[in-house]
């Protein structure tokens, strides 16, 4: 609104304010190509680039390196090696010490960086880079979990959860089926790339722009490397293309090569590795070998489940720790088991760090809960649903988890219901086999997957945030937070928050980059807590304005503070309205701070990993979702033909965004789970490095029908901000549907006797693999 | 012959003119590096995410079409005479959104936003060409885009609400087409296209008889026709290729026609190009080059190219063979014509001699006696390569086999025909069994690796079945027998 514009005082409504479906605050710069990207952004003159030089063998110790040819290359300027990190060659965002910025003497995955080129150009740079002639002593490497075996070396404490006697009651159950689940990574793929952009300044100061999840951290390890205080690194981003876990970590290597080489030629240093480098040499979402054992009974209730989750960490702990807790932590799902045993097992492997991937772990432990229902079901010739149904958690009873939190907010039950009719499930289970009796080379199968997933850090302690308000004497508003934007739609869902908060105009609000200037010590944008923590300390930064905006109308109008009400665009002092804008310049005159520093910290959340026990939750949030998918039994080849989902956000703060986090979500929950296939060569290389081998979803992927709805009648039994409920990370597991459908084809083959025990990612090739195996059991005679 | 040092194209509303070009520049990097024209991105640098779309305008025949093209394997060399068109074009000079972008900002049609100018450019030029688009034309369309955010349903909405944003009489290319035509036909003065010496050296020839005599003095010279494969030698593997020659804007090369049942492609012929033709005579090769790449890499990568590469996961060659094609290769004014499965000696070597060039394929088109049948399988089904493709032209005379050609690709070090699962077939009653019996015989052709697209067990047995479908679908029966997104047309 400019200045000259009539005020319209009589409105009955804000535009943008919570639960509007506002669309995302760069959509129109996104399609034009303004928005700008950190490798976007001008040059300032003499900016120079950075390649890593990546080891080429897995395990090895170095003999020698000899770059000289490396710094005699057109347009080199410098080269660094792990002793040119000028404060320690570390960035374990662990705090391990197990992570160098550049590897020194040892190698332990192919691809890991040994050393970095700084060149006038960023052609000049990657050339550069090819020409080092390195000395190995190779040793033998761990690639595969399986190389790793059970009891390898773990990277990080394992845990255990435990609730009664698993064992005894497996033993006492009167069926058991005790097997062997391959789940695989994945590959975040954000569009952009890592990139780290460094601009040195006074004194030992430099400005990092970082395409990461995690200012905060990438601040204190660019200042560790640099052996500085974290009061000179400022760490800012606008905008990521693309995150998803990839960026909670992955971007301090990028960070702390730029400003270690910023600093040491006192000039800007950008780095933007090549799609290659990027997939080589940064973490992926944990593959995981899940053991399993449950016992259960005729009527498919589960009497006891013993699980060991081995996940291929990579050579660092990196967020191994927490990501492995979070799989155990959803080995449930949205199921009651009476007895239960779960141990993680953190492997070391000669491979890239694994890292962060929405869900964190979560995924992977759920897929371990829903091959066991497809077991139970399958033995017992039962429909999966039934058995899903059968064992979910009760809401008075039956409600404990592994972890020993009480699940409060159980929801499971209605979701599954009202999908499962919505869908008509039950009908066209009923079509689904008549289609399989007649059609021998063409199979369809048909799944209804739920999801509940937790909402908070585990780790207690990053579950606050902090918020910069500013109001303008013109009465706009100037917003800051911790959180990032990767495209999930954050800034725009707190914007609305601080919008009704003052009652003005979503336009009035600008939305800011972040930076560690500006709100310190924030947590990564991740586990889902994106909304929930700023989207709070937010509207608390604003309540405490609007807090001292009230104080000083009461005693500068004299009415009571019960009679001022911010009504949409003015304010109601007694009997008089006044635009919000006069009311801020009043307030100016009269020396009122119009700034407030904003916080927020979750409530009720405790746990004792020692114990295993605890409140790691504030809440759950719950969907599900129904797949059917057609499948060719002679090559494997398959289609999606349709998917209902039904998921609950709460009170969605925008819907629209919402719905967009669901669909995507799910989208990328298929791809892991489907054609997303991670495969290192004998050597240990990642031979999956780019699009070309490594295949995510297209268009031409999606359901066929797909629709998606948000639960109408949920609301956050907690009081979240305006009883929303996180959206991030659940409906990635909605995908979980599809792999399942899969299984019921195959599974069809062998007239649904037998589990075809499906690994993933399920490509053509497994899923024809599994077929054949279906076919040789049935003429083995063995179902 | 006249010559010239300096390439000259369109850039947006401007004319270029460059003379110190090198021959590995990519068009991504001089519009972001030299020309700051942002908008562009770079997601992967080999022509599979889309992230770098433009749309490249050519005159053929005096008609201006464009297409979308991945600028990242681009070279400039290939602009000559060309329009190329960013994603800043579009905005209206009042700053309104041109109705694609409307559409996609209306639909939510993006997310992290960083794929989304690439798709503005895709869904452009499906729009300029098709503005009531089915649900098959915007997934074609989009097959070279990767997003990673929204799951595409929003993208695919927008894209089927566009033409309610206004039509394309409204476009700003519309608008200035006129003028476009006569600047780039302005440009066509008939001259080769030198810049540079060694290292930094690149050719635009005049006429394919120009390139011929090009070869012969420069027969070390990597020719350039798409670049969906040469670019990613220099993106990913940083290799030199010049001397480096751009046939691309050859108009003869880009002939097709038909002639006594003999289709001949010339060696510049897009698949785009090919499709239209191909699809209506041998309906089973459209459906492939459906599932070649993406649109971009459609758009650029020819026939020719495909086979000239050698590669053992071309998608062509394998059809081509089973169809009987020959190859026309060309040095100087000497021609000779061999039959393709000839040109495929063995892993990375053909029998091209130096200086010597693809002219043109020719491709039997099949009779009523003969079933012709390919099928490709392949991890991600659309814009992905090979695991294997077979290809199926077999001839039944009375319920016996009287001929059988056979070829597949990803089996072997090249193009492969199974010869002993064929000689299994002919002579024999067209029935289960004899296929079965011939399935034993692929043993003796091939022995697959395995890779990162699939095992070796898989491959084989994948190739078998293939063979099993074609015969399930030669018997009647309206059970399907393969999985599939769209109705029958």
């Amino acid at each position: 609104m400019t200045k000259h514009e009539a005020l319209d005082l009589a409105k009955a409504k804000i535009a943008g304010g919570v639960a509007t479906d506002q669309k995302h605050d760069s959509a129109h710069k996104h399609v034009t190509g303004e928005a700008v990207y950190i490798d976007d952004m001008g040059e300032p003159a003499g900016t120079l680039h950075a390649c890593l030089g990546l080891a080429q063998v897995a395990h090895a110790t170095i003999r020698s390196m000899d770059l000289s040819a490396v710094r005699a290359a057109p347009g080199v300027i410098d080269v660094l090696t792990g002793s040119d990190v000028p404060g320690v060659n570390d960035i374990s965002p662990a705090g391990l010490h197990d992570e160098p910025v550049l590897a020194e003497g040892k190698v332990q995955f192919f691809g890991q960086p040994i050393f970095a080129v700084i060149a006038e150009t960023r052609e000049a740079a990657r050339r550069a880079c090819r020409l080092a002639k390195v000395d190995y002593a190779e040793e033998p490497a761990l690639i595969d979990l399986a190389d790793a075996g059970p009891s390898g070396k773990l990277v990080t404490k394992p845990l255990t959860l435990k609730r009664g006697n698993a064992a005894e009651a497996i033993a006492a159950a009167p069926r058991r089926i005790k097997a062997q689940m391959r789940v695989g990574g994945q590959d975040h793929f954000y569009l952009e790339g890592q990139i780290a952009f460094a601009i040195p300044g006074e004194d030992s100061d430099v400005t990092v722009y970082s395409s990461t999840q995690h200012p905060s951290e990438v601040q204190h390890m660019v200042a560790h490397a640099l052996g500085v205080a974290s009061h000179a690194v400022t760490v800012e981003v606008r905008r990521m293309g693309g995150g998803f876990g990839g960026k909670e970590t992955q971007g301090n290597q990028f960070a702390a090569i730029a400003a270690i080489a910023a600093k040491r030629l006192n000039r800007p240093v950008k780095i933007r590795p090549d799609r290659d480098d990027d997939m080589t040499a940064t973490g992926k979402r944990h593959d995981f070998l899940i053991d399993y054992e449950v016992g259960f009974d005729d009527d498919g209730n589960i009497l006891g489940v013993d699980f060991t989750y081995a996940a291929r960490c990579g050579f660092s702990a990196d967020l191994s720790g927490p990501v492995t807790d979070r799989a155990l932590f959803h080995c449930d799902n949205a199921y009651f088991y009476p007895a239960v045993q779960a141990t993680s097992v953190p492997l070391y492997t000669n491979t890239v760090s694994n890292t962060a991937f929405r869900g964190f772990g979560g995924p992977q432990g759920m897929v371990g809960a829903e091959r066991i229902i497809d077991e139970v079901a399958l033995a017992l010739g039962k429909d999966p649903l039934e058995i899903r149904k059968r064992n979910f958690y009760g809401t008075e009873t039956r409600n404990v988890t592994p972890y020993h939190q009480t699940v409060e907010d159980n929801v499971a039950g209605r979701v599954v219901a009202e999908l499962e009719e919505s869908a008509a499930y039950a009908r066209r289970r009923r079509e689904i086999d008549a289609f399989n009796a007649n059609s021998a080379i063409v199979k369809r199968g048909l799944a209804l997957t739920p999801v509940k997933f937790g909402i908070s850090f585990t780790a207690t302690h990053f579950n606050q945030a902090g918020a910069l308000v500013h109001v303008y004497t013109d009465g706009s508003v100037h917003l800051n937070h911790g959180g990032t934007e990767m495209g999930q739609g954050l800034y725009v869902k707190v914007a609305q928050v601080v919008a009704e908060e003052f009652q003005i105009d979503i336009d009035q609000v600008k939305i800011t980059a972040t930076t560690t200037g500006k709100v310190p010590n924030t947590s990564a944008t991740a586990a889902s807590s994106g909304s929930d923590l700023n989207g709070m300390a937010a509207q608390n930064g604003a309540r405490q304005i609007k807090s001292r905006l009230v104080d000083f109308a009461a005693e500068h109008f004299e009415v009571p503070k019960d009679q001022i009400v911010f009504l949409p665009g003015r304010v109601r002092v007694g009997n008089q309205e006044i635009p919000f804008a006069e009311l801020i310049r009043k307030a100016y005159m009269a020396r009122v701070q119009l700034s407030a520093a904003g916080f927020y910290k979750t409530p009720k959340i405790h746990w004792d990993r020692d114990k295993g026990q605890g409140r790691p939750f504030y809440y759950f949030a719950y969907g599900a979702a129904c797949a059917e998918v057609s499948v060719d039994t002679l090559t494997g080849e398959y289609m999606v033909e349709r998917v209902d989902i039904l998921h609950e956000t709460g009170r969605s703060l925008n819907r629209a965004i919402d719905i967009g986090q669901i669909e995507g979500g799910f989208i990328q929950g298929m791809g892991w789970l489907t054609t997303e296939e991670l495969v290192w060569d004998g050597k240990g290389r990642l031979a999956t490095h780019a699009p070309s081998t490594y295949k995510i979803p297209l268009a031409s992927d999606r359901p066929k029908i797909f629709n998606v709805t948000l639960a109408d009648w949920a609301e956050n039994t907690e009081p979240t901000v305006h009883r929303s409920k996180a959206v991030g990370e659940p409906p990635l597991m909605l995908g979980m549907s599809v792999l399942h459908a899969l299984s019921d084809a195959v599974a069809s083959v062998a007239e649904h006797k037998a589990c075809p025990r499906l690994d993933t990612p399920a490509t053509p090739e497994r899923v024809l693999m599994a077929v054949e195996r279906m076919r040789a059991g049935m003429a083995a005679g063995r179902t | 012959m006249k010559t010239r040092n300096e390439l000259r194209f369109l850039l947006n509303g401007q004319a270029v003119a460059l003379a110190d070009v090198r021959p590995d520049e990519t068009l991504l990097d001089f519009l972001r590096i030299k020309r700051r024209l942002i908008g562009t991105k770079e997601g992967c640098a080999e022509g599979d995410c889309g992230a770098c779309t433009v749309l490249v305008g050519r005159l053929q025949d005096g008609r201006l079409a464009y297409e979308s093209v991945n600028a990242c394997i681009r070279f400039l060399g290939s602009l000559d005479g060309c329009h190329v068109v960013t994603v800043e074009h579009l905005k209206r000079a009042d700053g309104g959104l041109h109705p694609v972008q409307q559409a996609l900002v209306d639909h939510h049609g993006s997310q992290c936003g960083f794929c989304t100018p690439g798709f503005v450019m895709s869904l452009y030029a499906l729009w300029m060409r098709d503005a009531q688009p089915s649900d098959q034309a915007i997934e074609k369309a989009l097959q070279g885009n990767l997003c990673r955010c929204t799951g595409y349903e929003p993208i695919v909405r927008a894209a089927r609400a566009i033409s309610s944003y206004g039509d394309a009489s409204a476009d700003p290319l519309a608008a200035e087409r006129d003028a476009v035509i006569a600047s780039l036909a302005a440009m066509k003065d008939g001259a080769r296209v030198e810049i540079g010496t060694g290292r930094e050296r690149l050719v635009v020839p005049a006429s394919a008889d120009d390139l011929a005599m090009v070869l012969e003095v420069e027969p070390q010279a990597t020719i350039v026709a798409g670049a969906t494969d040469v670019g990613l030698w220099v993106t990913k593997f940083m290799r030199d290729i010049a001397p480096a020659v751009f046939i691309g804007g050859l108009d003869a090369l880009h002939a097709i026609s038909e002639e006594n049942g003999v289709i001949n492609i010339g060696a510049g012929v897009s698949y785009t190009e090919a499709f239209g033709h191909l699809s209506a005579r041998i309906p089973p090769l459209g459906a492939l080059i459906d599932r070649i790449g993406g649109e971009q890499v459609r758009n650029m990568g020819t026939v020719g190219g495909n086979i000239a590469n050698g590669s053992p996961i071309g998608d062509t060659p394998p059809p081509l063979i089973a169809l009987g094609a020959t190859l026309t290769l060309r040095k100087g004014t000497v021609r000779r014509t061999m039959p393709l499965e000839d040109f495929f000696i063995d892993y990375g070597k053909q029998d091209r001699a130096a200086g010597e060039f693809v002219e043109a394929v020719h491709v039997p088109v099949p009779d009523r006696a003969t079933r012709f049948a390919v099928w490709k399988i392949s991890k991600r089904r659309d814009e992905d390569i090979t695991a294997v493709l077979g290809a199926f032209n077999i001839a039944i005379a009375d319920g016996v086999v009287t001929g059988a050609r056979i070829a597949y690709g990803g089996m072997a070090a090249t193009p492969k025909r199974p010869k002993a699962v064929e000689a299994a077939l002919v002579g024999q009653a067209w029935t289960l069994e004899t296929i079965e019996q011939a399935l034993a015989a692929f043993e003796t052709d091939f022995t697959p690796i395995s890779d990162a697209r699939a095992t070796a067990d898989y491959r084989m047995l994948a190739a078998k079945n293939l063979l099993r479908r074609f015969f399930l679908e030669g018997v009647e029966g309206h059970v399907p027998l393969q999985v599939s997104r769209y109705e029958a047309a």
